[in-house]
């Protein structure tokens, strides 16, 4: 596991007076960490934001009926969609990246490259305002689309970027064991070294996952009425703004630990899984992914 | 031709592109020290012996990390500010000017966090086993082996947080403040004539602002590595 070699830098084994000073330290962080919820809790009530009223329209049936369930219904909608679409623009341009000719190579790399360094909200608002204009689709689902093709531009070209650093990590072998059997370079690519790329980058792709459905709440900006959007309407109805926020950010959360958590599950499985080195993807890419 | 780029050019009399732009910038110089401060403090806590605060930064980090940015630019702006009543400066601007630094600051820091623990880890443990035999104890290993090798290896995950801080600066539209995501939405909504015209400025801005820290960390990365 990362953190314990992490701590293992830094720390030996502890002899009894160390474990001592450390029982009292610890003792100490815990007050510290009791003494700033005491705070913020404190505040909290004098303002009168725990009392029972604030918190108990959030457990109706009402309330997730008609406002949380459809707004997460709306979020997981527009989040499923983009994680097929950018998967299916991540293919393309991934494997452009990849291919022979340099004049597809070139294109690819600039798309790759523009749309990653474009933020999603700008993209977002660009297709709002610009689908409600050229009346491509029903004014209805002009917030729709704009967040699906925001979150697939952006994703898919990250997703590209670990599709192609996936079979860079390749053993050079596998490219040559394809050519000497007669397959083209092309084939090899398909047939070789792309699912093996698929399988290590997996717990990637899973993270990545993570930061589409946490994008989604973007669409509150653009009007989309995802999770977010209903959350608000809700709690300036029933005046428990906070802690309507509150409970979505939870959702949010809860949902997102586990797919973390399924990502490092994954990474763990496949690494005794598979014979050659496939461990996840590392690097700027992997990195860079987790993080909008 | 020449009359759209004429018409595309009038916008610029008409709308403050530059000083939108300055926004951003200035929402990342001060996201990007309240970020590193916090990040940093959330790293040592969680690299420490002291299991408590161990856990509390973990905690930290997993609830930051997977909130949605907008949520916490929304919670902070209407839960903390319009029902708490706190504000964080008189002028009515630099109060949500304020407000988007904590937002950025608070979500960045659990990325910062991580990445400065990813450098911890590039440190082989024979490091600081041999600090510790020529007699260093817990804190001189830590600040004069294990750590100049650690920010060493942190330096390109901290470059990807700096990126993604930059394009995250946009979000800030959610907490009130003018920068250029919403005064794009502005141009477009007054001028929609030049609407692709609008999007490829802002999106040139962007490329222009971010690519360069992209090139500057991989080249300081590879300058500054620690060769093993």
């Amino acid at each position: 596991m990362a953190s314990s070699t992490a701590r293992n830098v830094l720390f030996d084994v502890q002899g009894p007076r160390a474990r001592r000073t450390t029982l009292v330290l610890n003792l100490v962080g815990v007050l510290l960490v009791a003494a700033l919820a005491w705070v913020v809790l404190g505040r909290l009530a004098d303002q009168g934001q725990l009392t029972a009223e604030k918190w108990a329209p959030l457990v109706t049936a009402r309330t997730w009926e008609n406002f949380l369930l459809p707004g997460l219904w709306q979020t997981l909608r527009a989040a499923l969609l983009a994680v097929v679409l950018s998967i299916a623009f991540g293919l393309v341009f991934g494997l452009g990246r990849l291919s022979q000719p340099a004049i597809v190579r070139l294109v690819s790399t600039v798309v790759v490259e523009f749309f990653r360094a474009v933020p999603v909200l700008v993209m977002m608002i660009f297709f709002y305002l610009g689908l409600g204009r050229a009346d491509l689709v029903e004014p209805a689902n002009v917030p729709f689309w704009a967040v699906v093709l925001g979150l697939m531009f952006y994703n898919g070209s990250v997703i590209a970027e670990l599709i192609r650093s996936g079979v860079h990590q390749l053993p050079r072998g596998q490219r040559e064991a394809g050519l000497a059997i007669g397959l083209t370079p092309a084939r090899s690519l398909r047939l070789i070294e792309l699912p093996q790329a698929l399988t290590a980058m997996l717990p990637s792709l899973v993270s990545q996952f993570v930061v589409i459905l946490k994008d989604t709440a973007l669409g509150y900006i653009i009007t989309y009425p995802e999770l977010l959007a209903s959350g608000r309407r809700l709690g300036s109805g029933d005046g428990n703004i906070l802690q309507t926020l509150f409970v979505v950010a939870l959702v949010f959360v809860l949902i997102n630990y586990l797919l973390t958590l399924l990502a490092d599950r994954l990474s763990r499985f496949l690494s005794y899984r598979t014979a050659g080195r496939t461990k996840p993807a590392e690097g700027p890419v992997a990195a860079a992914a987790a993080q909008d | 031709m020449s009359e759209y780029l004429n018409d595309f050019a009038s916008l610029f009399d008409q709308y403050d592109v530059l000083g939108a732009f300055w926004v951003n910038i200035r929402l990342t110089f001060f996201a990007a020290i309240g970020s590193m401060l916090l990040g940093s403090l959330v790293a040592l806590m969680r690299i420490s012996p002291i299991a408590s605060l161990r856990l509390a930064g973990t905690g930290y980090v997993n609830l930051f990390r997977n909130t949605p940015l907008t949520i916490i630019l929304v919670f902070l702006v209407l839960g903390v500010w319009s029902q708490l009543g706190i504000n964080l400066s008189e002028d009515f601007a630099r109060n949500f000017f304020l407000y988007a630094v904590v937002g950025l600051s608070l979500y960045h820091a659990a990325f910062v966090c991580e990445a400065i623990r990813s450098g911890v880890n590039t440190v082989p443990v024979g490091q600081a086993e041999a600090a510790r035999a020529i007699g260093l104890s817990f804190l001189p290993a830590a600040r004069l082996i294990v750590f100049p090798q650690a920010l060493r290896g942190a330096i390109t995950p901290l470059g990807n947080t700096l990126i993604a801080l930059t394009k995250n600066t946009t979000v800030a539209a959610a907490a009130s403040v003018t920068e250029i995501s919403a005064l794009m939405k502005t141009m477009i909504e007054f001028r929609p004539d030049v609407i692709i015209a609008v999007f490829l400025t802002v999106a040139l801005g962007f490329v222009l602002l971010v690519v360069p820290v992209g090139l500057l960390t991989t080249w300081a990365s590879r300058k500054l590595a620690v060769k093993r």
